[in-house]
């Protein structure tokens, strides 16, 4: 949007990159230390996902007292929590094969390329086709009801 | 303290590169989270750049209710990629060293310009075909593991728990599997 205040996108940039180091500090941009937690030989990585919740969740709770609306955009505070429906359970069963089967998820793939992983390419192109296919079938599906059905 | 060499032990195998690294990453992760959240207002999950970015591209509904947000999702996605090359160039390079940052031993490293870089060891066809599931079941299921786990499970929001919970049984179940198989690396 051209609207936008003139620091909204290099905001963005920098929360992207301290998001990016953390992935790639945590090891998480590498697919072995991953399996290795699902495989029970190292159990580090919920320290990272709970850890990030942790933070994230402080100030979720904390910036609504402090001030009514964000800065940049003028948009208010609030939790926008995602409806629950069987689409949660299926979508995250497929996920959960696709993580279990790779060890990579789309913010640690994007900070998997960053470290020099190119092999990483393989499971991108994966993403974008996997998405590409739900979208297709999903547009199809349910056409006729373009753009009301925010998901998130 | 923990000093009970019984209880140090157990803590070494269940976490043999300790959990400074995970616990310093996941705080970075939260604070990238938090920058963004404080300025914008927006909870910012990974996975969703994968439909609006194929809004480029193509006309269908599902990629094209993401036009509004598919620019700053595009810089987000550039910010992550050369966040982690920052990481590259200090930590994985040896250039800053710290007490909380151990290296690993996976993969294989390289060099390029000074910079010591990683490729991993994981076959192309795991990472290829995990990555279709991926790209199918976190857009189904509204979210992954920075949308359901970090905003999601932050906001205290009963779907990303449910999310979170199915995506980690399932996955540590089909990695067991796979292990079992023989499957490696």
């Amino acid at each position: 949007m051209s609207d936008r205040h003139p620091l909204f996108k290099p905001l963005i940039f920098v929360g992207g990159i301290v998001f990016g180091f953390g992935l790639g500090f945590s090891h998480m941009a590498r697919p072995e230390v991953v399996l290795n937690f699902l495989q029970f030989d190292d159990l580090g990585l919920p320290f990272v996902m709970f850890g990030a919740a942790i933070v994230s969740g402080v100030a979720f709770a904390l910036l609504p007292r402090i001030r009514d609306a964000a800065p940049l955009t003028g948009d208010p505070y609030e939790r926008r929590l995602k409806p629950f429906d069987r689409n949660v359970l299926v979508g995250g069963a497929v996920f959960g094969v696709g993580w279990g089967l790779s060890g990579i998820c789309p913010g640690a793939a994007y900070a998997s390329l960053g470290v020099g992983n190119i092999t990483i390419l393989w499971a991108l192109a994966g993403m974008f086709l996997g998405a590409y296919a739900q979208g297709y079938w999903r547009s199809r599906t349910r056409s006729g009801d373009t753009g009301v059905t925010g998901a998130d | 303290m923990v000093t009970d060499p019984v209880l140090l032990q157990a803590a070494a195998e269940l976490f043999p590169n300790g959990i400074s690294r995970y616990a310093v990453g996941g705080l970075l992760v939260g604070l990238g989270t938090v920058l963004i959240y404080i300025g914008t207002g927006i909870s910012a999950g990974a996975s969703t750049f994968l439909e609006s970015t194929l809004s480029y591209v193509s006309n269908r509904s599902r990629f094209q209710q993401y036009v509004g947000s598919r620019d700053w999702r595009l810089v987000f996605t550039a910010g992550i990629i050369l966040g982690a090359l920052a990481f590259a160039a200090t930590f994985q390079s040896g250039v800053v060293t710290s007490s909380l940052y151990k290296p690993g031993t996976t993969g294989q490293l390289y060099e390029v310009a000074g910079v010591t870089l990683w490729m991993t060891d994981v076959q192309p066809w795991r990472l290829f075909v995990g990555g279709i599931l991926v790209g199918i079941g976190t857009r189904i299921g509204k979210g992954c593991t920075s949308g359901h786990g970090v905003c999601g499970v932050g906001s205290a929001s009963k779907t990303s728990l449910v999310g979170v919970l199915t995506f980690l049984t399932v996955a540590i179940g089909t990695a067991q599997v796979v292990a079992a198989l023989g499957v490696s690396p």
